[in-house]
């Protein structure tokens, strides 16, 4: 049991029960949206701390509001991104974290590592929000929640990630679920922007998005993240649009029963044009709803019981 | 710990005339089905709510609305059990609001599993008035809780486990009294 040791850290870390337990929870958490008093004591008297070392306003509030529809406190706090705030100072913050009764830590940081490392010396529940290059499990489990919604099933689609695949924790997370679920995955991108290793997890890697559209039940179009690329991997944002953009052209190469997934904030008419949010065949409205009901969801599931519980 | 069944209390035909009686006793306290609503506590509350219904219907000739109800999200021990439980979907498909909302579970026990529901119930809206039904009243209240239609009042000990089984979830009708068997006693961890 992958939430039983109190922690998410990484997709990886899950079963597909897991994966599914977090899912059918999602979908009765869900229905908090339809409600007039939109609020659970589930969480009454737990302390939920957001700490983030980078700037984010969708993940931040999507957590902020799942915490406090189940009525737990929520602090927020977050740190300057400066490039000292790493490594010990971390498990100072830490030690301040669990003098202020936290019960659950939200951390997203620029570093890979830094949730597992918090999760090591706290004793708060801790949630990888993202954790530089390497995941971010709750945007993963909205998507596999959004897909399985539409769908009915995960396990046998062919679902194309398309983008940055080197600088995403949003692919990498997405590709362990996608794979432990059973479903078939097709990574696209320029050659410059895909790490290395990839066939090992049973990922297809294709450098055509034409080519492989016709094929997709979902595309999930990964954000250009500017401030992720220091070196210019590619040669500018025209031509990526050109090569692997989801244009208007493109839409009429996808299915009619296809999804569009994009993570959000789109960068309009770079990676994915107006048309495209716009179209019937997309789900990023969705996606940032199913946001609260998952995380609601993971919430709840990693604040099961106390060290010192005996089975009641 | 292992539960075996001591003695049933209750056989099919019993289980089912104590739900006629009850839907009888329904529609005698409020006077027919007008602004009533069913809704039955998972799991073993949603085919008795639906049973219910089906006895209301025949009586009066009115299709009575059942929901239903999860309260697991609810619960007040959540930080003390040693894994969460398993949380289901709520669905009520028509607005509590003014209405006569009665809530079906199987067992009474300690009152809690009633509590939470009273309180998922109030968040979904403002009913009129909220009745409970039971099937079984075991005793051993731990909050100012009673039901309003019982089927059958059953004294037991806490070491005892009551078990509704329904055809529609075990396959047969009854209700028998559990005995925990092996090394060692403990508390019984559901309402039953």
């Amino acid at each position: 049991m992958g939430l039983a040791r109190r922690n998410l850290i990484r997709m990886r870390d899950l079963s597909a029960a897991d994966i599914q337990q977090i899912l059918s929870t999602a979908a009765a958490c869900k229905d908090i949206f339809s409600r007039e008093v939109k609020k659970m004591p589930t969480l009454r008297g737990q302390v939920m701390v957001n700490l983030f070392y980078e700037p984010s306003t969708r993940t931040r509030t999507s957590f902020e509001l799942a915490g406090k529809w189940m009525s737990a406190d929520v602090v927020n706090i977050a740190v300057a991104t400066s490039s000292v705030v790493k490594g010990e100072s971390l498990t100072d913050t830490a030690k301040t974290l669990e003098s202020l009764g936290a019960d659950i830590v939200v951390i997203r940081h620029p570093s890979a590592g830094a949730p597992a490392l918090l999760a090591r010396s706290i004793r708060a529940a801790v949630i990888n929000a993202g954790d530089g290059m390497h995941e971010h499990p709750t945007q993963a489990l909205l998507d596999l929640f959004t897909i399985q919604e539409a769908k009915g099933t995960v396990a046998d689609l062919h679902v194309v990630i398309v983008g940055d695949i080197l600088h995403s924790r949003v692919a990498r997370s997405n590709i362990w679920g996608l794979r432990t679920l059973g479903a078939r995955v097709t990574v696209v991108g320029p050659p410059t922007l895909m790490p290395p290793g990839l066939e090992e997890l049973g990922v297809r890697v294709s450098y055509d998005l034409d080519r492989v559209l016709p094929e997709a039940d979902v595309v999930n179009v990964l954000r250009i993240q500017r401030e992720r690329q220091p070196t210019a991997l590619i040669p500018s944002l025209r031509e990526y649009t050109r090569y692997f953009g989801l244009t208007r052209e493109r839409l009429e190469r996808l299915r009619p029963d296809a999804l569009i997934l994009h993570p959000g904030p789109a960068n309009l008419g770079v990676e994915i044009v107006q048309e495209a949010v716009d179209d019937p065949r997309a789900r990023i409205h969705d996606q940032v709803t199913n946001g609260v009901a998952v995380r609601m969801a993971v919430l709840y599931l990693v604040t099961g019981g106390r060290h010192d519980a005996v089975a009641a | 710990m292992t539960l075996v069944d001591k003695v049933q209390v209750m056989d099919g035909p019993a289980l089912r005339r104590a739900l006629v009686r009850i839907a009888h006793e329904v529609l005698e306290r409020n006077g027919g089905t007008e602004n009533l609503g069913l809704v039955g506590i998972h799991t073993r509350g949603v085919p008795l709510a639906r049973r219910l219904a089906e006895q209301i219907r025949r009586i009066e000739g009115v299709q009575v609305p059942v929901g239903v109800l999860d309260i697991t999200l609810y619960r007040d021990d959540l930080t003390t059990v040693a894994h969460q439980p398993i949380v289901r979907r709520t669905d009520i498909p028509y607005d509590v609001t003014r209405r006569t909302i009665v809530l079906v579970d199987d067992v009474l026990y300690t009152g809690r599993t009633a509590r939470a529901a009273l309180d998922a119930l109030i968040d979904l809206g403002r009913p009129d008035r909220i009745q409970l039904a039971v099937l079984v009243d075991r005793g051993h209240r731990e909050l100012p809780i009673r039901a309003d239609f019982v089927g059958k009042n059953l004294p037991t000990s806490r070491q005892e486990v009551v078990a509704v089984r329904l055809e529609e979830i075990d396959g047969r009708d009854e209700v028998v009294i559990q005995v925990p068997v092996g090394e060692e006693k403990t508390e019984g961890g559901a309402g039953r």
